[in-house]
């Protein structure tokens, strides 16, 4: 992928992330996501609903990466069925531990292909993913 | 200055982390190298000779202290870090001498080391934790303390240097009034002792903790310095050998004097004997000159950063070699690894003082701590990367 084009999807998503404010609404399930490993703190809230994914939101303070890939990830999630979010965060994840991975399922993520070269960032990216599999595992 | 004496300085880096750690000059390296190397031994009950040289060079450590800090030799008890020091401050003292409903004065500024090991004992014992207020300039002074304090406050508690802002707290007054109303006082000596003279008898301190890794001593190690009379009140967190002088079947058992009683194990030794070169080698040059270097380094970046318009700068006025700032609208972990593609090291976040947010409104920031061996050139290309900070997302992303 363009460098520049890469570059502008994730300033994008960063400087005006999708859903950005979490809302009183008790029908969403809820996950904090204060990253152990770096300054990040976000907090995520989640609409399931006939096992599809209705609405996520989210809130607080965090870098470019995992900001923006949140924004991505949510616009990417909304509308699945609960097993079609398991496999898109499962090809994610292998993407950012740069194992293989099914590029039609990553979608817009692919702009995280290259972030597992740079170590430091790569709980950034994984910031909304382990987010949504903690609100995920609730389900069961 | 004395740059040549450290190896990593060799390679193309500006080190602003020192409130983290601090580089190592050779001369601490190559001491514990000689232990290795030459005299690999324990402490304690040696017949040969060079287990001999070791034990002299590990109790020599003591009177080094002694010398730096102002104190008596027995008063120095070798711990892994200041963290340890706190913790047998609060379990081995305080729990033993303070009742439910007593006080304890802290404040919002302080490292998680002084204040997690305080919460645990109030919810252990029921102390209170009283935060003093600090002003505008998130500074602290006596007269907010002495606001704070009741007929029931026992114990004052605060970092001399604070690690995030670094703003300096008079110790020396606040010491001096603790000991006049019979209040003991604690100093977390952490980012003070290795960049100021600190003076545990003048400052009327009782218990002051600090760590070997940031003042070019290895990690590992720590001293906590207490007044006699409360040492041989305190009990030891740990128990096993070298810190008794017998054990029965009927379960008496007697201990050693302070302060090898609370030391039981064996020590870092290499690291302790490393500790005592770093503490001689800070002495040779001057803890006086160490503190008016840092400082006139610190307003010289002040001075560079004046026209750098996006920059917020928290702490323009503290008298310390910390400098904390964001850069407008960018999260400060982008910062410093922004920073770092210029080879320069920072650190970003709330620095272990996750309460001071309260107080700043502000969660995390771009940490400069500099150190003696930093110099006006680390601070100019410091400058020339945040002027250079527009294109933050170009480099970062």
């Amino acid at each position: 992928m363009d460098n520049n084009i890469r570059r502008e999807i994730i300033l994008d998503n960063y400087q005006e992330p999708v859903n950005k404010g979490l809302i009183e609404d008790d029908s969403y399930l809820k996950a904090n996501m204060n990253s152990e490993s770096c300054i990040d703190n976000l907090d995520f809230m989640i609409k399931i609903e006939n096992n599809i994914i209705k609405d996520i939101r989210f809130d607080g303070e965090a870098c470019a990466i995992s900001t923006s890939a949140t924004s991505i990830m949510i616009q990417k999630l909304i509308g699945k069925t609960v097993d079609e979010v398991k496999n898109i965060l499962e090809n994610y994840k292998n993407m950012i531990h740069e194992k293989s991975y099914d590029k039609e399922i990553i979608g817009e993520l692919i702009v995280y292909d290259e972030i597992g070269k740079q170590p430091n960032r790569i709980n950034c990216a994984l910031l909304p993913a382990t987010a949504v599999e903690k609100v995920l595992e609730k389900l069961n | 200055m004395n740059r040549e004496d450290f190896p990593m300085l060799k390679d193309d880096f500006v080190y602003f982390d020192n409130a983290a750690t601090t580089l190592k000059p050779k001369k601490v390296i190559d001491v514990m190298n000689q232990y290795y190397l030459k005299h690999t031994s324990n402490i304690h009950r040696g017949d040969y000779d060079f287990a001999i040289q070791t034990n002299k060079l590990y109790d020599h450590v003591r009177d080094i202290i002694s010398k730096f800090v102002n104190c008596e030799s027995s008063e120095v008890v070798y711990t892994s870090g200041a963290t340890m020091s706190m913790n047998m401050v609060v379990f081995g003292y305080m729990k033993n001498h303070l009742k439910k409903d007593d006080e304890i004065i802290i404040s919002k500024a302080e490292h998680a080391s002084n204040i997690l090991p305080w919460m645990k004992l109030s919810e252990e014992i029921g102390v209170i934790l009283k935060y003093v207020p600090l002003n505008e300039n998130y500074e602290l002074t006596l007269d907010s303390i002495k606001s704070c304090v009741t007929s029931k406050t026992k114990v004052i508690s605060l970092a001399h240097v604070t690690n995030v802002l670094g703003d300096v707290r008079d110790i020396q007054a606040i010491g001096k009034f603790a000991r006049t109303n019979n209040i003991l006082f604690h100093v977390d000596g952490a980012q003070s002792v290795p960049h100021m003279p600190v003076d545990f008898k003048k400052s009327y301190i009782d218990f002051l903790s600090f760590s070997g890794h940031k003042m070019c001593g290895p990690t590992g190690v720590g001293v906590l310095v207490g007044r006699y009379d409360l040492l041989k009140e305190m009990e030891p967190v740990f128990y096993g050998g070298g810190m008794n002088s017998s054990f029965e079947e009927d379960l008496t058992y007697e201990l050693k004097d302070v302060p090898v009683k609370f030391e039981a194990g064996t020590p870092p030794i290499a690291e302790v004997i490393g500790l005592g070169e770093a503490i001689n080698y800070l002495m040779e040059i001057g803890m006086d000159k160490i503190h008016e270097y840092e400082i006139k380094l610190k307003k010289y970046l002040l001075s560079k950063l004046k026209d750098i318009p996006n920059l917020i700068i928290y702490n323009k006025n503290m008298n310390s070699g910390i400098l904390a700032f964001n850069i407008d609208g960018v999260f400060a972990q982008d910062a410093s690894i922004y920073l770092n593609h210029y080879n320069i090291c920072v650190r970003a976040g709330n620095h272990c003082a996750k309460m001071l947010k309260d107080e700043m409104n502000i969660k995390n920031t771009v940490r400069v701590s500099m150190y003696f061996y930093n110099n006006y050139e680390d601070v100019d290309r410091l400058v020339e990367a945040l002027k250079n900070s527009k294109d933050i997302f170009n480099v970062v992303l």
